[in-house]
């Protein structure tokens, strides 16, 4: 089975940094994995995404164009991939930053609105990964206990005090 | 008898190719004394340039390296980056150096590359028959300045010591000539000191050279002489730039 | 065996120095930055060389200083750097010297764009600087072969006395897949009749050099040359076959694009046309021999790429145009996706 999820947001909300915890639960589950940022100008304040594959099989293609799961974190985002999520597909949405609702029947949304979330709870930049424990609940893709390890393993030992702060992030998603 | 003059070791007993009256074998010559003086024949790796010395390969008996037109400091940073205990100089001409190699050039003394460089102006390009070169003075007249380089048209001369003394990584930039024997000891002592530098590790050193091209400056070789007193020496002014090791030493 | 994730670009940088290679000389330019970051980052603690050079001509003359003394030296860059780095190549294949060229290609011509390409495959096998030459040309299509080929490039271009190429592409140096770095041994090939690293008095001088001015001494060089290409081409080609055995269409797909085919193959293959495909892993020498394999019992081809078509060239030759081959292909940046290619089997091959 492939499971492909798009993260999409501007530049410096972290779309990168939450697939990389996606992918490294991969790599702790042993499976195969691929993930791809978009590159370039965008990345700097425009609109950046990172396709992240997760399958029992070896990976073709890496660039995801339908995905199984999509999380939005802004508006431009959403618009953009609204359509593309596969029927029967699942959408994480940051309801601070986006207005819209999704008109389609064929697809579960989640509207969180992790913006607001984070900064309750004094989680600056936390946004990213209260959506990411959102999608760990819904989907059951990965226990607790992988994203745990594989958290600990992303955040580099010289921001090691940083890790709390993604679990509690993690815990706020799974709980809203 | 006692021997009073001999062929330095490091310079292979072989004709050249040069013209007659040309000033590169004066050059080559004093290169090998200081290495045999300083005794580092077999730590030394010496890089040609494209240009009227390419073959000087095959008159300088320490490893040598043929580099692509201009790029004999790149050339040069890949050697001595890897074998910072080697002994490294380029030599190049005014088309190599200060043409097609400038950004090379500039960017080896910028990084204060601890190589030498022997930079040989004879104010024309010499092996493709005598075209202007960067160091051509005005009202020069070569193949492709017919009536004399005009600034409008061709721009002005690159003074390479004065620009290169500007920069931080230079340790020695030195303007000398080879048309006298006072001036030619002079020339000795500064490629002595380029290489002494590169032994205590102080950075970039230059010795630019005039020289003479009797052949496309279409002269005999005492008339070349006569030219680079007379045009030359008033143009590219001789002298020290730079000199890291001097008091108040630099121009 | 340990798994990690990694970029590409990077494991294409922790490859070469576990490969032994003692210097990094690089330029920046997207998409294969991470790669010159990541040697700048780790290349001084392994007891090498970085050096981040004034432009792409300078860098791989810095490579060719240092592989004239005998050290594994490597460059990297993308389409437009590469273009650049011509001149200094086709010295180094001239004065017979090792060296590994990176090229994580992106779309051309001209500055053309930032996305992946595999717009370079002429350049890389045809034409990369002037004069007789050829480079060895390795094709990942994942992070670990790109792993493997940086290896197996360093060694052979120590072997042959022949610079390498890994063809890359934006699409495998920015992705992050799971990568192990295997135990290598890394082969030490003696370079003490060449090296111009000082010869101590205890040796005749050593010249590298590419200039003949007697045409038959420059002929001579090139003849010795072009036989050990003829040794290359008969010991080195590599190539992956895929469900070739039985198959009525080859597609044939090297790199990232090849990733995609296989997606496809497997889609035709459940609804019952039985597509196969061939993968060169080394682009020059092209694996004649395995594409005839794949061929065999085949009707007809389908080459896919992201350029305009310039492996197709290679695959007709290779098969003396026995067999119809047809294109499919994206450029400027675009990847094709498994369902357009679908179409294609379809529309060539599937009607049968």
């Amino acid at each position: 089975m492939t499971t492909e999820i798009l993260l999409a947001g501007f530049g410096g909300q972290g779309v990168l940094f939450a697939g990389k915890i996606l992918a490294y639960c991969g790599l702790m589950d042993n499976k195969e994995i691929s993930w791809l940022p978009s590159y370039g100008p965008e990345m700097r304040g425009g609109t950046a995404n990172c396709s992240v594959c997760i399958s029992d099989d070896p990976i073709g293609s890496p660039l995801i164009l339908t995905p199984d799961i999509l999380i939005a974190m802004n508006q431009p985002s959403f618009d953009k991939f609204v359509d593309a999520v596969k029927p029967n597909g699942k959408m994480f949405i940051d309801s601070t930053l986006i207005d819209s609702k999704c008109e389609r029947t064929d697809v579960e949304c989640y509207y969180i609105p992790s913006s607001q979330l984070a900064e309750e709870n004094e989680l600056k930049g936390g946004s990213n990964i209260i959506l990411l424990g959102k999608l760990i609940k819904e989907t059951n893709i990965f226990t607790l206990d992988t994203v745990k390890k594989a958290i600990e393993k992303v955040v580099p030992p010289s921001k090691a005090h940083l890790i709390e702060n993604n679990l509690k992030a993690i815990d706020i998603g799974m709980n809203n | 008898m006692a021997v009073v003059f001999e062929r330095p070791k490091s310079l292979i007993d072989v004709p050249t190719h040069y013209c007659p009256g040309c000033t590169h074998g004066i050059v080559h010559r004093l290169i090998c004394e200081v290495i045999d003086e300083m005794g580092i024949e077999g730590d030394t790796i010496g890089i040609c340039p494209v240009g009227c010395s390419v073959m000087a390969y095959d008159y300088f008996n320490c490893d040598m390296i043929e580099a692509p037109h201009g790029r004999a400091p790149a050339v040069a940073t890949g050697v001595k980056r890897t074998n910072p205990d080697k002994f490294v100089f380029t030599y190049q001409g005014d088309g190599d150096l200060a043409a097609i190699g400038t950004a090379e050039t500039v960017h080896v003394a910028t990084r204060g590359e601890n190589i030498v460089i022997i930079f040989i102006n004879n104010t024309i390009y010499g092996m493709t028959g005598g075209q202007m070169a960067p160091t051509t003075i005005p009202g020069q007249v070569t193949q492709t300045t017919p009536y004399g380089r005009d600034p409008e048209l061709a721009g002005y001369p690159v003074r390479v010591c004065e620009m290169l003394s500007t920069l931080t990584g230079t340790a020695l930039a030195q303007r000398v000539a080879v048309d006298t024997v006072p001036h030619i000891r002079e020339t000795k002592k500064a490629i002595r000191k380029a290489f002494e530098n590169q032994k205590e590790k102080r950075g970039l050193s230059i010795v630019e050279v005039l020289s003479t091209c009797p052949t496309n400056w279409g002269m005999s070789p005492v008339e070349a002489i006569k030219r680079l007193q007379d045009e030359m020496i008033p143009y590219y002014p001789l002298g020290v730039y730079k000199d890291v090791t001097a008091e108040g030493g630099n121009k | 065996m340990e798994r990690n994730l990694m970029k590409g670009n990077e494991a294409l940088a922790e490859a070469a120095i576990r490969a032994g290679c003692k210097c990094f000389f690089g330029y920046p330019i997207t998409p294969q930055t991470e790669l010159a970051a990541y040697m700048a980052k780790r290349m001084h603690k392994a007891g090498g060389v970085f050096l981040q050079a004034e432009s792409e001509i300078a860098a791989v003359n810095m490579v060719l200083g240092a592989a004239s003394t005998g050290v594994r030296a490597m460059t990297s860059s993308s389409s437009p750097g590469v273009s650049l780095k011509s001149e200094g190549i086709s010295y180094l294949a001239g004065s017979d010297l090792p060296a590994v060229i990176i090229n994580v290609q992106r779309g051309g011509p001209g500055l053309g764009g930032i996305q992946p390409s595999q717009a370079d495959y002429w350049q890389a096998t045809k034409a990369l600087g002037h004069g007789d030459f050829h480079l060895l040309v390795y094709a990942p299509a994942s992070v670990q072969e790109m792993v493997d080929m940086v290896t197996t490039a360093f060694d052979r271009a120590d072997k042959y006395r022949i610079p390498a190429m890994i063809l890359a592409d934006g699409l495998l140096g920015q992705m992050m897949e799971p990568v192990s770095f295997p135990e290598i041994s890394i082969n030490d090939y003696d370079k003490s009749s060449w090296a111009a690293d000082g010869h101590k008095n205890k040796r005749e001088h050593h010249i590298i050099n590419s200039l003949y001015l007697k045409p038959d001494e420059l002929q001579k060089s090139v003849y010795e040359r072009f036989e050990r290409y003829e040794k290359v081409k008969a010991e080195e080609t590599d190539a992956e076959l895929y469900l070739t055995e039985d198959c009525d269409i080859l597609l044939c797909a090297y790199g990232a694009t090849a990733r995609v085919v296989k997606s496809a193959v497997n889609s035709a293959r459940e609804i019952g046309i039985k597509a196969g495909m061939f993968r060169p892993k080394t682009l020059w020498p092209f694996p004649v021999k395995e594409v005839n394999e794949a061929v065999k019992n085949a009707k007809c081809l389908l080459d896919v790429e992201m350029s305009m078509g310039q492996m197709i060239d290679d695959v007709k030759l290779a098969i003396n145009c026995s067999k119809p081959v047809h294109f499919f292909g994206r450029t400027g940046g675009v990847i094709p996706t498994p369902a357009e290619i679908l179409e294609e089997i379809k529309k060539v091959g599937g009607a049968e």
